[in-house]
């Protein structure tokens, strides 16, 4: 390990030598086998998403023939009568991600506002740095935490006081479990928070100097160059970052499973505890005997996928609009 | 004649903003700095928290033991550590391989349509949920084998890991000039050989940095286990066998009643966070000292 520098060169200056004399034609088959090789690997790619696509549907065919369309307005899960429908779970998983979305949006867009445009510069990158660490922390243990701390402080504080004064709204009603929609909505706003900032940061990074310059230079404070020149150019790339960040929200299976209470009901309440379709699977999947029973569930899951994939998709185009004149970074 | 000067630039500057637009600037910078205290205080909560409680609760027993039967206290998490070492040691095996050779593909000869299209692939297997990766490789290897296995677990974290990598290596193989790959060629270097001696060679670290990326992902991942590798009371170092691990156990430990298991559930927590940290700043250092540079 002394001197790895001087070896290097001395290698390459081997085969400068050797490697023309010696390879003279006929040196195409390696050159071929490495290129399918590689070939494979990415095939592998559009293989792997083809087998989801495979899986899935075959393995729900049966609940798809024996329910239809039906089986996404139905409310009855009943595996002991083999009746099911994923209402519930379609009900609990898009209200579980708007309510993350309402809480998460705000915050994420007013991080990613003061870090691009209000922050110092010494703050800036430890700022980045620690909301992006939030993204690193597992999903279960997200869950653990909300367990044992947020859900207690819901049950003590939150709930009663959301019940006392906005109880007439019949959104905060009924006994202060702690457990149930809102802690759901509450981690998961907690866990999409810095996907959301640090997609709008990038395209907010994106818009051009000269925008900020021109606005501030007809005498505008520094808010309305924010809103004007800044958020303004950058909203499609922010609504983007958004989508993503409902894509996320979900699919997100552990924290949520952990907090939400797992029942099949709907109620108006976000006390009441509520299902996930990502959490019926996770609760369910090992458990479910019976044919019928298992490819509901895997129904379930197909219909998960296809919508996060939509949703992925609007969003990377959305992001793209803004940030395609910029030269590409760091993470795509 | 200064007179004649009816407006200097100085007046520009000097016209006063009204207080109402004063005031909204100060409420938006205010609002914005409020926001990021709301996102510090769930992190500082959430690490603080995982500290406290975890600490106090790793002992030898912890990190050497089995778990033991409900009701008797001690018993630890030793072998969901080394289940969780198992199925991401398979998970890499397969998933590192694969995700480089894609992306050498899609940055050495994907610049066209198809490369598009894998390119494109890649992004939406990406954002697909852990939970429906769990139930292919569920399909794939548990009702081929018949039973849960840490294959099963290592194929499900395989697939989570492959786009990462594959993206984060395309990027990282088209920084390299390419200046640099035909000096190569022009040395009569054969192009499989640029490819992975000398362009590979150059963005070794850039590539592990994503190989790092994806392992801190799928490290703390349960979804995709909770039916493949499926969690066990016992040692095992059987690929075809079910396997404990230790986000599994720190969720099991987490939703059952008891305090002693609450305390286990910390305790396997803390270590999850450290191993992920371990992980990555290992590999960083060694990447940052060149060691890994020959690894290929």
């Amino acid at each position: 390990m002394t001197g790895p520098q001087p070896v290097e060169p001395m290698e390459v200056v081997a085969e400068v030598q050797s490697a023309p004399l010696i390879k003279m034609g006929g040196s195409l088959w390696p050159d071929r086998l490495f290129s399918w090789a590689m070939l494979a690997c990415g095939v592998s790619v559009l293989a792997l998403v083809g087998l989801i696509i495979f899986e899935l549907s075959t393995k729900s065919g049966l609940s798809w023939h024996a329910f239809g369309w039906r089986f996404f307005f139905r409310s009855e899960w009943d595996p002991v009568n083999d009746q099911y429908g994923a209402f519930p779970f379609v009900y609990g998983t898009i209200v579980s991600s708007l309510l993350a979305l309402i809480l998460a949006v705000p915050l994420a867009v007013g991080v990613a506002v003061f870090i691009t445009e209000m922050s110092p510069t010494w703050l800036r990158g430890p700022l980045a740095f620690t909301t992006e660490l939030l993204a690193a922390i597992p999903s279960v243990i997200y869950g653990l935490w909300a367990i044992f701390v947020l859900v207690p402080l819901l049950r003590e504080y939150l709930q009663p006081w959301l019940a006392k004064y906005f109880g007439w709204t019949g959104l905060f009603e009924g006994p202060p479990y702690g457990i149930g929609m809102l802690a759901a909505g509450i981690i998961l706003a907690i866990m999409i928070v810095p996907i959301i900032s640090s997609i709008t940061r990038e395209v907010m990074t994106a818009v051009p100097q000269q925008q900020r310059e021109a606005v501030l230079a007809l005498g505008a404070t520094r808010w309305e160059m924010i809103r004007t020149a800044v958020l303004r150019n950058a909203r499609a790339g922010i609504m983007g970052g958004i989508i993503l960040g409902l894509g996320r929200a979900l699919g997100e299976t552990m924290a949520v499973t952990m907090v939400i209470g797992n029942r099949a009901e709907i109620a108006k309440s976000l006390f009441a505890p509520g299902y996930t379709m990502a959490s019926v699977l996770a609760n369910e999947f090992s458990e479910a005997s019976g044919d019928l029973y298992l490819s509901a569930l895997v129904e379930v899951g197909l219909a998960l996928f296809l919508v996060t994939i939509i949703v992925n998709i609007l969003a990377q185009f959305l992001v793209w609009t803004v940030t395609r004149g910029t030269p590409a970074r760091g993470n795509a | 004649m200064p007179e004649a000067l009816a407006a200097t630039p100085a007046d520009f500057v000097t016209a006063p903003i009204s207080l109402r637009r004063r005031i909204t600037d100060y409420l938006a910078t205010g609002a914005a700095v409020s926001a990021v205290i709301m996102v510090l205080v769930p992190l500082a909560a959430v690490f603080g928290y995982l500290v406290y409680r975890g600490i106090g609760s790793i002992n030898w027993a912890f990190l050497t033991q089995t778990p033991k039967p409900v009701g008797e206290a001690g018993g630890g998490m030793a072998n969901a550590i080394a289940g969780s070492v198992l199925i991401l040691l398979i998970g890499s095996t397969v998933g590192v391989p694969a995700g480089i050779g894609a992306g050498i593909y899609l940055a050495e000869y994907g610049r066209n349509r198809f490369g598009d299209l894998i390119r494109f692939t890649a992004d939406v297997l990406n954002g697909v949920p852990s939970i429906i990766v769990g139930i292919v490789a569920y399909g794939l290897v548990v009702l081929v084998q018949k039973h849960f296995s840490a294959l099963a677990g290592g194929v499900a974290l395989a697939i989570m890991m492959i786009p990462t990598i594959t993206r984060t290596t395309e990027e990282m193989l088209l920084l390299v000039p390419t200046v640099t790959r035909e000096a190569a060629y022009g040395l009569g270097v054969s192009r499989w050989r640029t490819t992975l001696s000398i362009t590979l060679r150059t963005a070794t670290s850039g590539v592990i940095t994503g190989i790092m990326l994806a392992f801190a992902r799928v490290a703390g991942e349960t979804a995709p286990l909770l039916f493949t590798a499926f969690g066990n009371q016992f040692w095992n170092w059987r690929i075809n066998q079910p396997t404990a691990a230790l986000p599994l156990q720190i969720f099991t430990y987490a939703i059952s009643p008891f305090d002693e298991w609450h305390r286990q559930a910390w305790a396997g927590a803390l270590i999850l966070i450290v191993l992920i940290v371990i992980s990555i700043s290992a590999v960083r250092i060694a990447a940052s000292r060149g060691m890994l540079k020959g690894a290929n």
